[in-house]
């Protein structure tokens, strides 16, 4: 049963299954590496756009300064406060980096490149995005500490609103392409991206993954000016590398998501796919960054009033719309 | 065989963690214990067939209505003070009457479930299989679903409209009082 259902979930994959343990090394290794070389390019792409040169000095063009900053977070003094709930305070900021890892494993690289092709691979997606919050949340409350609840509080409430249609947005997707496999989504884009078709899915899609992954201008848990630096307070040293780096690896999550489920993933003219996939990737990664030196942070309820007020209205007109284009094409009804 | 073990692996997780989840005194460590146990659950769907209702669980349960949970404990906030009430709730005594009628209730499981066929698998239920049964033979279930789910909605915003409109009326009062106070000073 075990053994048909895995082969039912994993059709597309071409790899034996020594290749994919080593093919899922090699992604976890180049996650956490993207996540690592993505705090030095961050802060260089904003030095751009802010005139000013950011980190230049050490090695070409700064980027050792991964290095230098990895060797400091960790040789600090890994402090856990007296007044804290000790276990869940070390559970923590690990609870992020594996729902983000584990997210990795539906994403198709390529034709084939894929750790488990699951039919139910957005759902899992979305799975684990919603756990990730579990870190959040449980950092705010084991901390003890009044900056750190209220940060907790506010993840707590923006996320669970922002789940809702970031779900509900990429039901559209669902919907064209006909199934929840991330593989057949990229292969039903050969005629057009969803990125046209579905552009009101896009554009929610791509604010609540901001909210998702609470990276500025949506970080209110953090929010330094009000909360010195929210849900982390009063964390240091590796377990604050932790949290750093679940959010990176959030970040290039969700970009790559964005990229699978309206640019088309692999698909493109000419170059080998893995390198389309890893361009587009990088480019929305590009666009994140932009967005984070543009628009300033808004204040708590904008934040909320924006999701319920105009996400939430604007996804539902799209699956509407969606739905009614859908069974239109498909001639008056499946069943 | 690989899905016997699974399966008994994750059944051992979802029993222990929701005995642990019940015993605990402290709200968070309980909660996490629960949202363990709903993963364990999750696997458990997935192992016997059904991908759509595990990923769900994960999604909706383990995802969503827990951290509401979790965001409830986080507003009370009841630290150390609440642990000590949990503990005196949790005395021994407590336990004696619930624990006889559960252990008959598992009695009588017990013997029912030895009597009826062993439920088999009829291959993977899909997201499709789920949906058309939902819209179809169970279309008023999912209808007054929603009924209860509008309710709820009416009933929240009335709260969050009163609890609006009395500091609004109350912010004016002092405004009122602040002027005149002013007025006095002039």
């Amino acid at each position: 049963m075990l053994q048909a259902l895995i082969l039912e979930d994993n059709v597309g994959c071409l790899m034996s299954d020594g290749m994919i343990i080593l093919f899922a090394l090699v992604v976890l290794l180049g996650a956490v590496g993207g996540a690592a070389v993505m705090t030095w390019w961050e802060r260089r792409l904003l030095g751009v756009w802010q005139d000013r040169y950011g980190p230049n000095r050490l090695g070409p063009f700064g980027i050792l300064q991964v290095a230098a900053d990895m060797l400091k977070l960790l040789t600090k003094d890994d402090w856990v406060p007296p007044f804290a709930d000790k276990v869940v305070f070390i559970f923590a900021p690990t609870a992020i980096v594996m729902a983000m890892m584990l997210g990795f494993a539906v994403v198709p690289f390529g034709p084939g490149l894929q750790i488990i092709d699951m039919n139910i691979g957005l759902l899992f997606f979305l799975g684990m995005t919603s756990l990730a919050v579990y870190s959040v949340l449980l950092g705010g409350l084991a901390s003890n500490n009044k900056y750190a609840l209220l940060g907790g509080l506010r993840s707590a409430a923006q996320m669970v609103s922002y789940e809702v249609f970031m779900g509900l947005a990429l039901m559209g997707v669902v919907m064209l392409s006909g199934s929840f496999n991330l593989r057949v989504i990229v292969e039903s884009q050969a005629d057009g991206w969803y990125c046209i078709s579905q552009f009101l899915g896009l554009f929610v899609f791509t604010i609540a993954g901001i909210a998702e992954s609470h990276r500025l201008p949506f970080d209110l848990p953090e929010a330094e000016h009000e909360l010195t630096a929210g849900f982390h307070t009063e964390y240091g040293g590796m377990k604050f590398a932790m949290f750093m780096l679940g959010e990176y690896l959030g970040l290039i999550l969700i970009s790559s998501m964005i990229v699978t489920l309206f640019f088309g993933g692999w698909l493109g003219p000419w170059l080998p796919p893995i390198v389309w996939f890893g361009l587009k990737t990088f480019v929305v990664i590009c666009f994140f960054v932009l967005l984070r030196a543009a628009i300033p942070r808004p204040r708590y309820d904008q934040l909320m009033s924006l999701g319920w007020k105009i996400m939430l209205p604007l996804t539902l007109v799209n699956l509407i719309f969606t739905g009614a284009i859908a069974l239109w094409l498909t001639g008056g009804g499946a069943a | 065989m690989l899905e016997l073990v699974l399966f008994y692996m994750a059944s051992t997780i979802a029993l222990v963690s929701t005995i642990l989840a019940l015993t605990r005194a402290n709200a968070t460590h309980a909660l996490i214990y629960l949202i363990l146990s709903l993963l364990a659950v999750a696997v458990i769907f997935y192992l016997i067939g059904a991908p759509f209702a595990a990923a769900l669980e994960v999604v909706i349960y383990a995802g969503a209505i827990m951290v509401l949970f979790i965001f409830v404990i986080m507003m009370l906030n009841l630290g150390e003070k609440g642990d000590r009430r949990e503990k005196q709730l949790l005395k021994p005594q407590v336990w004696i009457v619930p624990v006889i009628f559960a252990l008959v209730l598992l009695v009588e499981l017990v013997l029912v479930l030895s009597q009826s066929e062993p439920a088999t698998t009829q291959g993977l239920v899909t997201a499709k299989q789920v949906g058309l049964t939902l819209f179809g033979p169970y279309v008023i279930a999912v209808e007054i679903a929603s009924m209860l789910l509008l309710a709820g909605l009416v009933g929240a915003y009335h709260l969050g409209r009163r609890y609006l409109e009395e500091g609004r009326e109350a912010k004016a009062t002092r405004d009122k009082g602040h002027q005149i106070s002013q007025e006095g000073v002039r």
